[in-house]
């Protein structure tokens, strides 16, 4: 993975993955560069066994093979900066991933294209979960929230082609507006 | 900036268009991205991104982009099946965004599959006999 972008295109796939109804993503970028990213889903959850799992390169509900590196590669990229991941879950109500990024560390991948992430994961899922997705760091805070969208929008699919050109921007814009030039 | 209002006006401008092609979902062409962790590494966004803004810029109204999981032949990532009705599936094979925009405009608005970057079209060459 190049960027965190796309470790959080990876790892909102579990939530999407587990059923849930509803994705809460939230990135927070405190002053002294530190980025928390909390993803919260309320799908089927985990048992503590599957969660010992989930940590390890080779723990996969695939059957297609036996590797599973999406979350060991997020976990490597956010100690390698002296952060962490971590995940609570239980099963039956959902998963809650908090990981922490200290971006002004030397071995801090860059943010990456996140507004590109934010419209890819709504757009690509438009019978999956709802998504609420909230950034904020000094410079203000934004949110994108599928339900929302879908409420301003009545009747019209998301999948219109304005309605498309519509959240990719403001998916970007809202990125330039809260992270600036902070990350990349 | 985009806002919420900006959404009341194209919920107007586009509602009635909207119901007009309700009525007609046999022609709905399918796109999907394989993005798992393999998919992603690979470059799988900005294709799928490619997929969205050239049929959204094209107008494509009965075109579906949507994301699924590993499609199992991870060394050919990027990948993307499209389903046209009436003609199955094809799988593309190691995408990129010109690729993409390409597939578009040969294999869904002029009929035309784009048959060296199917899957196996390299399969003489490269990969070995009997080989999935």
């Amino acid at each position: 993975m190049r960027d965190l972008s796309l470790h959080l295109m990876d790892l909102a796939q579990n939530s999407i993955q587990a059923g849930a109804m509803l994705v809460g993503i939230t990135l927070k970028l405190d002053g002294e560069g530190k980025l928390d990213l909390t993803i919260q889903d309320d799908g089927c959850g985990m048992s503590p066994e599957t969660l010992r799992l989930a940590h390890s390169p080779f723990g996969t509900h695939r059957r297609t093979r036996k590797v599973g590196m999406g979350i060991p590669l997020a976990e490597y990229n956010a100690s390698a900066t002296g952060g962490a991941l971590e995940i609570k879950s239980i099963p039956g109500q959902g998963t809650e991933l908090a990981a922490t990024y200290y971006t002004r560390h030397i071995d801090c991948p860059p943010l990456g294209n996140l507004g590109e992430t934010m419209a890819a994961l709504i757009l690509a899922n438009l019978d999956g979960p709802d998504f609420r997705i909230s950034l904020q760091s000094p410079l203000g805070q934004g949110i994108l929230d599928t339900q929302e969208i879908r409420k301003s929008l009545g009747d019209v699919p998301l999948n219109t082609p304005e309605v498309m050109t519509w959240i990719i921007q403001a998916a970007l814009d809202k990125t330039r507006e809260i992270f600036g030039g902070e990350l990349q | 900036m985009k806002t919420l209002a900006d959404l009341e006006e194209i919920r107007k401008r586009t509602l009635e268009r909207i119901n007009l092609r309700k009525e007609d979902k046999d022609d709905e062409v399918r796109i999907v991205v394989g993005m798992a962790t393999c998919g992603i590494a690979a470059g799988a966004r900005p294709v799928m991104m490619s997929f969205m803004t050239e049929s959204s810029k094209r107008h494509l109204t009965n075109v579906t982009v949507s994301q699924t999981g590993c499609i199992g032949m991870c060394r050919y990532e990027p990948m993307a099946d499209v389903f046209v009705p009436g003609q199955g599936k094809v799988t593309y094979v190691n995408l990129d965004e010109a690729k993409a925009r390409r597939i578009v405009s040969d294999h869904i608005v002029n009929g035309q599959p784009v048959v060296e970057l199917m899957i196996g079209a390299d399969r003489d060459k490269t990969v070995g006999k009997g080989e999935e």
